[in-house]
């Protein structure tokens, strides 16, 4: 008895699956392709092509706005978002990473109400986080008041609309976003890891430093770009708490498409910005592949 | 706690870091003064003040309009989407693809988005700035029920279907429940990002409608007042409530 | 052999996933009220085939259809979809819906059917008290014990009185205690519900102890159906032989009467006529370890590398130069010799298996 009735197995499973990805991937997909990727996209495409008197776009294709960002003055913007938005990542890095390790070696009931409490001030309006610092840092504030009656100060000193009142704000907008993805790589962290360097004779801080932070540098990683990033486009907290005289990448931008109304030039800085966070981002995923052997890899049922 | 040594001092100060400029806020918010860094007396004159302040309550009503739109059309869109991805996908493209707008930096998707809407005409009112929330709450939406399905016995779907079910009933009566608490605290993290987004909204909004987060950012611009200590003493109060009942939501859903 | 038609009727179904061949041309029968096992390892394609059954795969080829309510006109399954088909399937996992509670996991298969509240609630009354559940119907999986979550998923199942019942490695998630009492559950249940029951397991103590009838199976193909006694017996295979119980495999030649292998000669009982290439099969049982002497005739001499003593019985490793695997013996009562002793092994030529080996 041969019978080899051709059903309609593979054909039914694939329909299954379009069916499945249509209805319920198709329309989040397509308002991400309208509302994402063509508008991203346009940024990249206005890149090439020149300002309009008014305003608006020129069809007219040209490197202009590419060679325009190498001026000195922007260079000098660049470099100076760079140190910013960098001092700004090794503080939270400092800060973080220490707490993250407390939390984790916390007792359990308590991890997650301290989880809770970092995240908390993260979800208070940002302006209104930015604006505390206005109170805090001026001349008439808190710090300079308790610092001239101590006597450590004899006269308020300027602490506002300086550079480290800028990386001091964003230090605190962003700190919640480092101490998570670095709590999460020491949370998985096997602990007997460190317990068998332990056993094989290293002291505590040789097995930190042979085995945690090699191995939490994922997490580490990620908090980094989590901060670096989205300081670099800040245009708020340079306002703010730099009174304008520290002008970073994201002011730039703001004033090329709102001001200046210079948008092709403005995408050129957009795309800087685009272009470190996928560098960024891809040397994460080498460091992580590294640390956790090859890459996944797609398992079949049998 | 005593195990702890030396790393307290990073945990305590970081909290002190964290909370001290927030309570500076509130307790100003009660200073009689107008000088918001002398305390003078109690009062809440400031919060009667905010309550009179018509451009206060248009940004809240307009901040509103957008978070409640936002939220419901983000949720449904990311729940149906985290489900294609996860179930129908399989491929970590579409999932990057998929979450890429909480990702991409906000200033990027916000001047992308003005330039779109101005190359299309589309008139800049609450309306594109709610067509802009959506595209960053709906990957958020996503990011959230994703990690749920991940956790959910991928079973439960087949074992409906075996005992009878029909796809449809299925899904309304095992798939979508047994992601509730995903899609719960998804739809609140919309809900409170939308509330306080500033960037995208400064780039796609009209010059008539301002949100709450645009009538602060002009008011912290000119300079500062108690009004504005009053205003965060509320939000936060408010962003506080929905955190915390979004944990709860989340613990009482999946246990029991 | 009986003469009744059989309830479940596979044939020549193959299935494949780009390039693993899943299911190889497999055909089997099950018959009315027994209880079957789909034994092997991991991948052996057992999962793929049930799931077939069930409806979540489509095989390739082949045909897979069941008896109709009539006991006459067979029912083309593969043409059904998995809601539709006569057939439960209890997961591994056991895919409790986790914000439902036991009773109304268990309703929920019976409101599909449309019946009456009625009806549903005396079944649903009658199989809480079959499982032993009574108690524990208004709470919700996660506060129940791992046996009962399987109480739980076998209830929802037969609640439904599908006319087979199809165990996803039923005993796996629980521990080793518990697994012993469910075996004899599960051979209570089937029994007293006269539902025909097919396991899937990797376990193959499980499948002996559980099952009527058992169906090896190894990378996509049926290599052996028979009943447990017989499996180990009379292996089919070299696979099977291996697979089957603990034993020890000679590789060599076979003639007429007689086995060779690592320059001795054997006899051996040769009722196929098997010739050329053959392994012949010791059960631990059938190998008995005796002095070296000539008056002991032994079959084979070694040296002891283990001696295990059980409590009843002791079994001693035998390490026979040239020989791949090491040679078990086991007897009652405790070891009469010491490792590093010099013995020799021999056995029944009636009782060791001669299998012929496909180059």
């Amino acid at each position: 008895m041969s019978t080899t009735t051709p059903t309609s197995g593979r054909g039914a499973a694939r329909r299954r699956a379009l069916i499945g990805r249509t209805v319920f991937a198709g329309p989040g997909l397509i308002y991400i392709t309208a509302f994402m990727a063509i508008p991203v996209l346009l940024v990249l495409v206005y890149s090439f092509f020149q300002r309009g008197r008014f305003g608006g776009i020129v069809w007219e294709f040209t490197f202009d706005n590419y060679v325009r960002a190498f001026e000195p003055v922007y260079i000098q913007v660049f470099s100076n978002s760079l140190v910013i938005a960098g001092t700004t990542t090794l503080l939270a890095l400092l800060i973080g990473y220490p707490t993250a390790y407390a939390i984790a070696k916390l007792p359990a009931r308590w991890r997650t109400v301290a989880l809770v409490m970092v995240v908390l001030p993260f979800w208070t309006n940002f302006l209104i986080r930015t604006y505390a610092w206005i109170i805090l840092l001026n001349s008439e504030g808190p710090i300079n008041s308790s610092l001239v009656d101590a006597g450590i100060i004899s006269a308020p000193i300027g602490l506002l609309y300086t550079p480290g009142a800028v990386i001091v704000g964003l230090v605190y907008a962003y700190l919640p976003l480092v101490i998570l993805p670095v709590y999460a790589s020491i949370e998985r962290l096997d602990r007997q890891l460190v317990e068998a360097a332990g056993n094989l004779g290293a002291s505590r801080a040789r097995a930190f430093f042979d085995v945690t932070l090699p191995l939490t540098l994922p997490g580490v990683m990620i908090g980094a770009i989590f901060v670096f990033v989205p300081s670099l486009g800040n245009f708020v907290v340079p306002e703010l708490l730099g009174g304008g005289k520290t002008v970073m990448v994201g002011n730039l931008i703001r004033d090329q498409f709102l001001e200046a109304r210079d948008w092709p030039f403005g995408a050129v800085l957009a795309l800087f910005v685009i272009s470190l966070l996928v560098i960024l981002f891809a040397m994460q995923a080498a460091i992580s592949r590294r640390i956790n052997g090859t890459g996944k890899r797609m398992s079949s049922r049998a | 706690m005593h195990k702890l040594g030396w790393l307290r001092v990073p945990l305590i100060g970081t909290y002190a870091f964290l909370y001290i400029p927030i309570a500076v806020l509130v307790v100003m918010s009660f200073n009689a003064s107008k000088n918001p860094f002398t305390w003078t007396g109690f009062s809440t004159q400031w919060y009667s003040a905010l309550f009179n302040n018509d451009l206060i309550r248009q940004g809240f009503v307009n901040t509103m309009i957008v978070a409640v739109g936002a939220t419901i059309l983000a949720t449904i869109l990311g729940t149906l989407l985290a489900i294609g991805v996860a179930r129908y996908f399989r491929s970590t493209v579409v999932e990057a693809y998929s979450l890429a707008p909480a990702i991409i930096p906000d200033l990027v998707l916000a001047i992308g988005l003005l330039a779109f809407f101005s190359l299309i005409g589309v008139t800049l009112s609450l309306f594109s700035v709610l067509l802009a929330h959506v595209v960053f709450g709906m990957a958020f939406v996503a990011a959230v029920v994703i990690a749920r399905i991940g956790q959910t016995d991928s079973s439960l779907e087949e074992a409906s279907r075996d005992l009878g079910a029909s796809a449809f009933t299925t899904f309304f009566r095992i798939t979508l429940p047994s992601l509730a608490p995903g899609i719960i605290a998804g739809a609140l993290l919309v809900f409170t990002l939308s509330l306080d987004e500033f960037v995208v909204t400064y780039f796609t909004n009209g010059p008539t409608t301002p949100t709450l987060p645009i009538v602060i950012y002009s008011m912290v611009r000119f300079g500062v007042t108690p009004e504005i200590n009053a205003l965060a003493a509320l939000l936060l109060l408010v962003s506080f409530t929905i955190v915390i009942s979004a944990q709860r939501i989340t613990r009482l859903t999946d246990s029991v | 052999m009986t003469l009744e038609t059989p309830l479940l009727t596979i044939t020549g179904v193959s299935k494949a996933y780009g390039d693993v061949v899943a299911l190889d041309n497999v055909s089997l029968n099950i018959r009315q009220n027994e209880f079957f096992a789909l034994l092997g390892p991991s991948g052996c394609g057992k999962t793929t085939l049930l799931r077939s059954i069930a409806g979540f795969e489509d095989p390739d080829v082949g045909s897979i259809s069941i008896l109709g309510p009539d006991s006459s006109t067979p029912i083309n399954l593969l043409a059904l979809p998995p809601n539709k088909r006569p057939v439960n399937l209890m997961f591994q996992s056991y895919a409790l819906f986790p914000h439902m509670n036991v009773r109304k996991n268990i309703m929920y298969g019976l409101q599909r059917e449309g019946l009456s509240k009625e009806e549903i609630a005396q079944r649903v009354e009658e199989v809480l008290v079959t499982t032993g559940l009574t108690d524990k119907a208004s709470v919700r999986p996660a506060q129940l014990s791992g046996g009962q979550r399987q109480r739980v998923a076998l209830a929802r199942a037969i609640v439904k009185r599908p006319r087979l019942l199809l165990l996803d490695e039923p005993l796996s998630a629980l521990d080793r205690k518990v697994r012993a009492e469910m075996q004899i559950e599960l051979k209570r249940l089937q029994h007293e519900v006269g539902i025909t029951f097919v396991v899937v397991t990797h376990d193959q103590e499980e499948a002996m102890s559980m099952a009527d009838r058992i169906a090896v199976m190894h990378e996509g193909r049926v290599q052996q159906i028979a009943d447990p006694v017989t499996l180990y017996a009379q292996p089919a295979n070299v696979f099977v032989a291996d697979f089957i119980g603990s034993g020890s495999l000679l590789h060599g030649t076979a003639s007429e009467s007689s086995f060779s292998a690592y320059g001795s000669t054997f006899p051996c009982h040769n009722p196929d006529h098997i010739s050329g290439g053959a392994v012949l099969v010791l059960r631990p049982e059938d190998v008995r370890v005796t002095g070296v002497t000539s008056t002991d005739n032994p079959l084979l001499v070694g040296t002891i590398i283990e001696t295990h003593f059980y409590g009843g019985s002791s079994s001693t490793s035998v390490r026979v130069p040239e020989v791949e695997d090491v040679i078990v013996a086991s007897h009652p009562g405790a070891p009469q010799h010491h490792v590093g002793d010099q013995v020799g092994l021999s056995w029944d030529p009636q009782t060791a298996v001669l299998l012929q080996v496909h180059p």
